[in-house]
């Protein structure tokens, strides 16, 4: 029973996969491709550039992904409830306890010490994106680009001080940079 | 939840209605993962809309992270919940699913064609610099609050987790348990 599989195999991958999306790539390999053999080696390199390449959490699109190959379109989405299921009843847990105990001393005490080291997570992924953004893949700093470093500071300005959304000013300036690179 | 930015929620012609767009068009515009996402839920219900506050989305940002799954499907769970509970977990679970299940179920097909393709190349490249903006807009007000708050041992911690996180490459699993144990040891707290 192929569908009962793919809801099994993909839930597994959500329950252990702590740390985003990326953190389903290694199971993803060793449950999809080693084990169940899904997927090719050189299908899952594929796989890791596209869940990158198109919108949305990188382990849905892996579930999709993987889904419609083996299934189709029913294939897509019983992979994607698989893989959003554990999430779900965890995540949900967790919501209700923050609710119901949030104003208590001990869990404001412990929120207090998380708020500031969640900045620091978020920090950390923005840098990791600037590093690639302006110096691409394992690049070192004599290969700056100088069209994305203009455009991260036009982008920033634009957030900083105006009311424009986030998503019309990531498409306008992936707009400008494409433009940029194709006629320049 | 704090009651006026419930009533913000509710007070929309089309609370719900509303909640599925956004949620959609994050989900469908945010390339790069978890973060990204996070940060757009941040600038659109915390700073446009005001249907959340800021220690609200850091506090949900640590419970999406500490739960396994991807980051962008928990941060839509708990978002969700805490706009509109669980009515407000269907729609926007729902809304964040159905572009990547519309996308890849298209691509699997086709992704080769997609992946070679010069300008696509070209357009991830550059993606990355405006999403990049997108995150560091949203650490420097969430970074100048904590300097801001003048709390020392919290300062302490942001710039501790920074540099395990980046230097050390310490995992995000580690360092919220860390901060969990901190905030539970009777270390600086305040007597209130």
């Amino acid at each position: 029973m192929i569908y009962l599989q793919l809801f099994t195999t993909f839930f597994l991958i959500g329950l252990f996969s702590f740390g985003g999306g990326y953190a389903a790539m290694p199971w993803i390999l060793s449950l999809v491709v080693e084990q169940r053999q899904w997927l090719t080696t050189a299908e899952h390199a594929d796989l890791t550039a596209i869940a990158e390449m198109t919108p949305g959490p990188i382990g849905v699109n892996a579930a999709t992904f993987v889904g419609t190959r083996m299934a189709g379109l029913p294939g897509a989405v019983i992979c994607t409830l698989g893989c959003i299921t554990p999430s779900l009843i965890i995540v949900l847990c967790l919501a209700f306890l923050y609710r119901k105990y949030r104003d208590l001393a001990l869990m404001k005490q412990i929120l207090t010490r998380l708020r500031p080291v969640v900045v620091a997570l978020v920090a950390s992924a923005g840098l990791t994106i600037l590093k690639l953004a302006l110096f691409g893949e394992g690049g070192s700093f004599a290969d700056l680009r100088y069209v994305e470093l203009g455009l991260f500071l036009l982008a920033l300005l634009v957030l900083r001080n105006t009311k424009i959304s986030s998503i019309l000013v990531l498409l306008g300036s992936a707009t400008l940079g494409t433009v940029i690179y194709l006629f320049f | 939840m704090n009651e006026e930015t419930k009533s913000a929620f509710y007070e929309q012609p089309h609370p719900y209605i509303s909640l599925f767009i956004k949620m959609l068009t994050i989900s469908a515009f945010t390339f790069g993962g978890g973060f990204v996402i996070i940060s757009m839920m941040r600038r659109t219900f915390a700073q446009k809309l005001k249907w959340l506050e800021d220690q609200e989305v850091l506090d949900m940002t640590a419970i999406a992270q500490s739960a396994p799954g991807a980051l962008g499907v928990n941060s839509a769970i708990i978002f969700g919940y805490q706009i509109a509970g669980l009515p407000g977990v269907a729609v926007s679970l729902t809304a964040t699913v159905i572009p990547p299940l519309v996308i890849l179920s298209v691509l699997a097909f086709f992704y080769q064609q997609f992946i070679s393709d010069p300008i696509a190349q070209i357009v991830m490249q550059v993606l990355r610099a405006g999403v990049a903006a997108v995150i560091v807009d949203v650490v420097i007000d969430l970074a100048s609050n904590v300097i801001k708050s003048k709390d020392i041992l919290n300062l302490v911690l942001m710039i501790t987790a920074f540099l395990a996180l980046v230097v050390f490459k310490v995992s995000s699993l580690l360092i919220i348990l860390a901060a969990l144990v901190i905030g539970i040891l009777p270390i600086g707290r305040k007597e209130s």
